[in-house]
């Protein structure tokens, strides 16, 4: 039988060990709620992953990691735009730039980062496709999932956490009327100083998220020690669209409004 | 026949069932079940699992009806549906229970984000023994100074009348700042 479903009653933990244990080889396709990930495994070991339209070539994942500059990154792009990632990969360790342990490294954290954020997805569809291998001009790799599976349920336990505290993305922050509190005595690290700059009741946490490109669990963890420390606090953004409003009284007219709250405390106090 | 009504949300076995019991003129419509989960049932034997339900007829033309929301969070996809049109709400804290803090705060955001209506915050069970102080409550739920915390005692009618009316008060002060 197909191996497909619903991450709602089997879960990413569930799909990994799964995998692990029957030492699969193909590509598991979860379709979230946003966008889809391809992760491809070869003997129950992961191989490749992709997430989105986000490319996952080597150049990419270089330039991600900060060894390459974007001026590198557009010149490689040019130039190599149709070689595999393997001719790049030896064209930049003939050049001396990188040695091979360090392209496995970045590519296996690359791959390892994608299967992460894959466990904080709880609603969506996979299916395994035993057909699909990684693609050939991408450098495979050989991971083995048990350290991925540990670090990814710590990770949906705090995921957890973090979700009951900062319910919605949707809101934003505004920094709280404390009389003394001063920022620049509060140390702070360079991602937390990044998450401060774009505070402010117009940005939702998505947006500060997307700007200072931070994925869900990130932007949450910055987000709950800021809250924690009391430095901010969670409003409603400023301009949003209103929400659709249910009729919360029988009667437009504000003041047949106020008098039917004052007929509902007259009646209260008599209870 | 006017209806308005008011939700009355918190965590599991933070007292919501009992407040509307205080106050409600007819038997609260209940949907209480049997607790399955262990850890739960440690706490009490029965809990509400789609909603509470009272009234309070205010004259002959007026109702107002208070809805308890269920308190586990598996049963959550409720709450955006009962606090639809909902005048206002109270969050109930169990005073007694610590590790219940942190989700009473999040419920809090997120029905604030379901409705901008007033609210107010009832620290229950102050009559027991162990009830942590409102003021430290206050501070572990990290309130805002502006908002109303209370003090409350479900099972005691005149404690959740003074609830009531202090969430009254705040609906009316909220319709006079939106004129000015």
């Amino acid at each position: 039988m197909a191996l497909r479903g619903n991450l709602r009653d089997f879960t990413i933990t569930q799909l990994l060990n799964l995998i692990n244990l029957a030492q699969k080889t193909g590509t598991l396709v979860v379709e979230g709620p946003t966008e889809t990930a391809q992760v491809a495994f070869r003997d129950g070991k992961l191989a490749y992953a992709q997430v989105g339209q986000a490319s996952s070539g080597l150049a990419s994942i270089l330039y991600k990691a900060n060894i390459l500059t974007a001026g590198q990154f557009k010149a490689i792009q040019q130039r190599t735009n149709h070689i595999p990632d393997k001719e790049l990969g030896l064209l930049l360790i003939n050049a001396g730039y990188l040695t091979q342990e360090d392209i496995l490294t970045h590519i296996q954290q690359f791959y390892a980062d994608i299967v992460q954020r894959l466990f904080t997805w709880v609603e969506g569809f996979f299916h395994f496709e035993n057909d699909i291998l990684s693609p050939e001009d991408r450098i495979g790799v050989r991971l083995d999932l048990e350290n991925l599976i540990i670090e990814g349920s710590r990770q949906m336990r705090e995921w957890e956490q973090l979700q009951d505290e900062i319910p919605s993305l949707d809101m934003a922050l505004k920094f709280t009327d404390r009389p003394g509190a001063n920022l620049r005595n509060i140390n702070l690290s360079v991602e937390e100083w990044r998450v401060v700059s774009y505070i402010s009741p117009r940005n939702t946490i998505k947006q500060i998220a997307s700007a200072t490109k931070m994925n869900d669990l990130e932007i949450r963890r910055i987000v709950y020690g800021l809250l924690q420390a009391g430095l901010v606090e969670i409003c409603r953004p400023e301009g949003a669209a209103p929400i659709p409003q249910v009729r919360v009284f029988p009667t437009e007219d504000k003041e047949e409004q106020k008098t039917l709250v004052n007929r509902l405390i007259s009646r209260i106090r008599s209870l | 026949m006017q209806t308005v009504k008011m939700v009355v949300t918190g965590p599991f076995s933070a007292g919501k069932t009992e407040f509307i019991r205080s106050v409600s003129e007819i038997d609260v419509v209940s949907t209480e079940r049997k607790i399955s989960a262990a850890s739960e049932k440690t706490v009490k034997e029965s809990t509400t699992v789609a909603m509470d339900f009272g009234r309070i007829t205010v004259d002959d033309d007026l109702v107002l009806y208070l809805f308890g929301t269920p308190g586990q969070k598996r049963f959550d996809f409720m709450w955006e549906i009962l606090s639809e049109g909902m005048l206002g709400f109270i969050v109930m804290v169990d005073s007694t229970r610590p590790e219940t803090f942190r989700e009473a705060r999040s419920i809090l955001e997120t029905f604030r984000a379901y409705a901008p209506t007033p609210y107010v915050v009832a620290a229950n069970k102050q009559d027991m023994k162990d009830a942590w102080d409102p003021k430290d409550m206050s501070l572990a739920l990290r309130l805002d100074s502006k908002v109303k915390f209370l003090p409350c005692i479900a099972t005691d009618k005149d404690s959740v009348k003074s609830i009531l009316l202090e969430l009254l008060y705040s609906i009316l002060s909220d319709m006079e700042s939106g004129e000015k």
